[in-house]
C-alpha cells in the first residue's frame, strides 16, 4: 500500500532523512518509534505533503501512484489522513464546517455527491459518541481552546469521520489521560480492516497495549535501523534506544 | 442686511443667467455657479436648498485637498468632471445580457444573483426584463402603513421640507471636509428616511428598491432620521460589482438617533474594480456620520468592503445622549493593487457612553491598507467605555496592512481597551485543511471567513451570506 524507498529528505540545507525505507501493506499496524528529533514527524509531514521539506533522493509510492507528484490535497483525497502531533486551531471555522467540507471534498473526489445533511448529523453524532465527546465541540472553532487531550480526540474523530486508507498518526497518545488513551485507542482498532493500514509514531509501549502493532519500526538518526513485531517495543521499553545504536553501528 | 440682499442679487444673476441648457440631459464637464443652479432646477429644489448648496460650495472654494500618508493616487482634477447626467434612456443602455460584459456575468453567476437581478445591476433596460413596479408597490405600502418615509433625498427635498431643513447637515456640515463639501454643492441622488415616535421600521431597507429608479450617483447623499424609540435597519450597496463610469465619489450619509432610538446601517460594497487592466477603478471618499443625540440611543456601523481602487472612509459616531452607545464592525478586504484607508471616530460626550470597535482587515496581492481609528472622551463623558479589537490578516508577502489608533482622553473615569493583531495566513492552518482533502483556494476562504466571523454575525442573515460569497469571490487567485 506505502511504499517509502531510500528517502532523503533536508529541511534548509541540513539532511535528517538519509535513506529511509519503509513498506506498509494493507491490513497491518506499522508503529514508528525512536528518540527525539531523529526524523519520526519529517517522514509523515514528507508523505503527506507538507512544504519545506526537501526530497533529494528516492520514491514514496502510495497505491502504486507517486506521492511526490501528488498535491497536499490529492494525497488526502486518495485516502492518506495524518493525524498531527500539534493540531492547529482555526479561529472562526467550526468544527463541524470543516468536517463537512473535508467529507464532501473526498466525495467529490470519489465521483460521490454531497452527503445529505440528515445523513450527515447522524454519521457525525455517531461517531462523537464513541469518541465520547460532548456535542457542543461541533459548534466549537476547530481546536480553539481545547485541552491538548481534546485536540488528540478530535483528530481522532477526523479520521472515523473520514475513513482514511491509511492513517498516519504522530503521537496520538500524548497529552491523554488514561481514559482518553483507551477511547482513542479504541477508535483507531474500529478502523482496523483488511483494506486499511495504521503507521503510529509514539514513545511509549503503553500505547501499544491498547493498538497491538504488526510491526515495530526502529527510526534513528533519519534511518529506520531495526524492524520486528510487537515485543521490540517492550524491548526498547526496558533497555532505550543506545543498544540499538551501537548495534546498527557494528 | 444690505450684504444679504446684495448676494441675493449676485445669486439671482447666476441662477437667471446660466447658460446651459435646461433641457440638455448632462452639463459640460466643470464646476461654478451656474452648473450648481441648473443642478437644483432640474431637480426642481426650492430657492432655500440652492442657497444652501452655494454656501457649500464657497465653503468648498476655500479648502484644500486632503492628503494621506497612506494612499498614492494621481491629482482629481475637478473640473473636468460632469457634474449632472440624466439617468440613461432605456434605448442608450444594453438591451439584454447577451450585450454585457461576460466577465460581469460571471461574477453574478458566483454570486449566486438571481437572473432578472443581474439584468438590474448590469445596467440592461429592465422594463423589458422584469416589472419591478408589483414590489416596490407593495413594499411601499407596508411601509406607509407604519408611517415610515424611505424616499430620495429629491423626493424629500420637495415632499418633506421640514424635516429637511431641520436635519440635512446638521451631523455632517456642509464645510466639515473638502469631500463633504463637494458634496453638498453638487449632490443629485440618495436616501431618506423618517422613522416617526415609538415606531420600529417593519423591515429592512435597501437603497437596493431604488436601483431602478436611478443611476448609482457619483455623490449621493443619505439622510436617516430615527424618532424616539424608533429603530430601523438599513441595507446599502449590494455585493454585485457595481458599474459606473464615474471615478470619483463622494458620498455622505448623515444619521440621527433620537432617544432611544436605534439605527444599524450596514454596507456591502463591491465597486466594479475595472476591467482586466484595472481601468475604471473607482475611487471612493465617503464621509460618514452618525449623531446619537438622545438619551440611550444606538447605532451600528456595519461594512464589507472591497472593490474600488481607492477607498477613504471612517464612519463615525457622536456620542452625545448619556448611555448612547456607538458600534463599528467592519471587514476590508484588498487585493491586486487596491488602496484603504478606513477606520472609525467614536467621540464620547455624554456620560456613560459605550463604543465598541470590531476591525478585520485582509490585505492579499500586492495591496495596501490602513486602519485609522479615533477614539475621543471629552470632558463631560464620566465613565466612557471604549473596547477595539483591530486584526489585519495577510495573504502572501507583498501587501501591507497598517493599523493607527489614536485616543483622546479627556476624562479620567473613562475606560478604553485596545488590541491588535497582524499575522500571516497560517502556512500551518493551510496545510491542516488541505491534508483533510479541502482544496487550497477553499481552505483560504475557510480560513478568510472564519477570520470575520465576528463582523459577518452582525450583518442581516441574507447580507451575511452574500459577504461570503463576495469575499471568495474578492480573493479569487490570491494564492497559488
Ligand atoms: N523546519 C525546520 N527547520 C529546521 N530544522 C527542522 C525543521 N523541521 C525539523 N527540523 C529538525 O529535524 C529533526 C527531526 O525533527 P522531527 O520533528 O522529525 O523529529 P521527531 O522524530 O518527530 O521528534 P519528536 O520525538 O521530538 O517529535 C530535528 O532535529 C528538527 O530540529
Ligand atoms: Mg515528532
Amino acid at each position: 500500500m506505502l511504499e517509502v524507498k531510500d528517502l532523503h529528505v533536508s529541511v534548509d540545507g541540513k539532511e535528517i532523512l538519509k535513506g529511509l525505507s519503509l513498506t506498509v501493506n494493507a491490513g497491518e499496524v506499522h508503529a514508528i518509534m525512536g528518540p527525539n528529533g531523529a526524523g519520526k514527524s519529517t517522514l509523515s509531514s514528507v508523505i503527506a505533503g507538507k512544504d519545506g521539506y526537501e526530497v533529494t533522493a528516492g520514491s514514496i509510492t502510495f497505491e502504486g501512484r507517486d506521492v511526490l507528484e501528488m498535491e497536499i490535497e490529492e494525497r488526502a483525497r486518495a485516502g492518506l489522513l495524518l493525524g498531527f502531533q500539534y493540531p492547529v486551531e482555526i479561529p472562526g471555522v467550526k468544527n463541524i464546517y470543516l468536517l463537512k467540507a473535508a467529507l464532501n471534498a473526498q466525495r467529490a473526489a470519489r465521483g460521490e455527491g454531497e452527503i445529505p445533511a440528515p445523513e450527515f448529523m447522524k454519521l457525525v453524532k455517531e461517531k462523537l459518541a464513541f469518541m465520547k465527546m460532548d456535542p457542543s465541540f461541533l459548534q466549537r472553532a476547530v481546536n480553539e481552546g481545547f485541552s491538548g487531550g481534546e485536540k488528540k480526540r478530535n483528530e481522532i474523530l477526523q479520521m472515523l469521520v473520514l475513513e482514511p486508507r491509511l492513517a498516519m498518526l504522530d503521537e496520538i497518545d500524548s497529552g491523554l489521560d488514561i481514559d482518553a488513551l483507551k477511547v482513542v485507542a479504541e477508535g483507531v482498532n474500529s478502523l482496523r480492516s483488511e483494506e486499511r493500514a495504521v503507521l503510529m509514531v509514539t514513545h511509549y509501549q503503553r500505547l501499544l497495549d491498547y493498538i497491538v502493532p504488526d510491526k515495530v519500526h526502529v527510526l534513528l538518526d533519519g534511518r529506520i535501523v531495526k524492524s520486528g513485531d510487537k515485543d521490540l517495543a517492550l524491548e526498547l521499553e526496558s533497555r532505550g534506544y543506545e543498544w540499538v545504536q551501537e548495534e546498527s553501528a557494528a | 442686511m444690505a450684504t444679504e440682499e446684495m448676494e441675493r442679487l449676485v445669486r439671482r444673476e447666476y441662477t437667471q443667467g446660466f447658460v446651459t441648457d435646461i433641457e440638455s440631459d448632462t452639463v459640460p464637464p466643470g464646476l461654478d455657479e451656474s452648473v450648481i443652479a441648473f443642478i437644483s432646477q432640474k431637480k426642481g429644489e426650492p430657492q432655500w436648498m440652492l442657497d444652501w448648496r452655494l454656501e457649500a460650495y464657497h465653503q468648498w472654494l476655500k479648502m484644500k485637498t486632503p492628503s494621506w500618508a497612506h494612499l498614492d493616487y494621481p491629482p482629481i482634477d475637478y473640473q473636468a468632471i460632469s457634474y449632472y447626467s440624466a439617468p440613461k434612456k432605456p434605448e442608450d443602455r444594453p438591451q439584454s445580457l447577451d450585450e454585457v460584459d461576460p466577465k460581469l456575468l460571471e461574477t453574478y453567476e458566483k454570486l449566486g444573483i438571481p437572473l432578472h437581478e443581474r439584468a438590474a445591476l448590469a445596467g440592461v433596460a429592465v422594463d423589458a426584463v422584469f416589472d419591478s413596479v408589483s414590489v416596490t408597490t407593495t413594499f411601499k405600502e407596508k411601509l406607509a402603513e407604519a408611517g415610515v418615509i424611505f424616499c430620495s433625498i429629491s423626493e424629500a427635498i420637495r415632499d418633506y421640507p421640514e424635516l429637511v431643513k431641520q436635519y440635512l447637515g446638521s451631523v455632517v456640515p456642509q464645510g466639515d471636509n473638502y469631500f463633504a463639501a463637494l458634496n453638498s454643492a453638487v449632490f443629485t441622488d440618495g436616501s431618506f428616511v423618517y422613522v416617526p415616535e415609538g415606531v420600529t421600521c417593519p423591515m429592512e431597507l435597501s437603497t437596493y428598491f431604488r436601483i431602478n429608479a436611478a443611476n448609482t450617483g457619483q455623490f449621493e447623499r443619505t439622510l436617516i432620521v430615527c424618532d424616539k424609540r424608533a429603530q430601523v435597519s438599513y441595507l446599502e450597496g449590494c455585493t454585485a460589482p457595481q458599474r459606473d463610469e464615474n471615478q470619483l465619489h463622494a458620498a455622505v450619509v448623515e444619521l440621527v438617533a433620537l432617544e432611544d432610538a436605534y439605527i444599524k446601517y450596514s454596507t456591502v460594497q463591491n465597486w466594479y474594480p475595472g476591467d482586466e487592466d484595472g481601468k475604471g477603478g473607482i475611487y471612493n471618499f465617503v464621509t460618514k456620520r452618525a449623531d446619537c443625540r438622545g438619551d440611550r440611543s444606538k447605532v451600528s456601523w456595519t461594512q464589507v468592503e472591497t472593490g474600488s481602487a481607492i477607498t477613504w472612509k471612517y464612519p463615525s459616531c457622536m456620542l452625545r445622549g448619556k448611555d448612547s452607545v456607538g458600534e463599528f464592525y467592519s471587514v476590508a478586504v484588498t487585493n491586486g493593487r487596491q488602496q484603504a484607508d478606513t477606520g472609525t471616530k467614536m467621540i464620547h460626550i455624554g456620560e456613560n457612553t459605550k463604543s465598541t470597535i470590531v476591525s478585520k482587515g485582509i490585505a492579499a496581492g500586492r495591496s495596501d491598507q490602513a486602519y485609522r481609528g479615533l477614539v475621543k472622551v471629552g470632558p463631560r463623558a464620566r465613565n466612557a467605555r471604549n473596547f477595539t479589537q483591530c486584526d489585519s490578516l495577510l495573504i502572501g508577502d507583498r501587501c501591507g496592512a497598517h493599523t493607527f489608533p489614536y485616543q483622546e482622553i479627556g476624562n479620567s473615569t473613562a475606560t478604553v481597551e485596545h488590541e491588535a493583531t497582524t499575522s500571516k495566513i497560517g502556512e500551518d492552518q493551510l496545510f491542516y485543511c488541505r491534508q483533510r482533502g479541502i482544496a487550497e483556494e477553499d481552505a483560504v476562504n475557510m480560513i478568510v471567513n472564519g477570520f470575520c466571523k465576528d463582523v459577518f454575525q452582525e450583518l442581516p442573515m441574507e447580507f451575511a451570506v452574500e459577504a461570503e460569497a463576495l469575499l471568495n469571490v474578492t480573493l479569487e487567485g490570491a494564492v497559488g
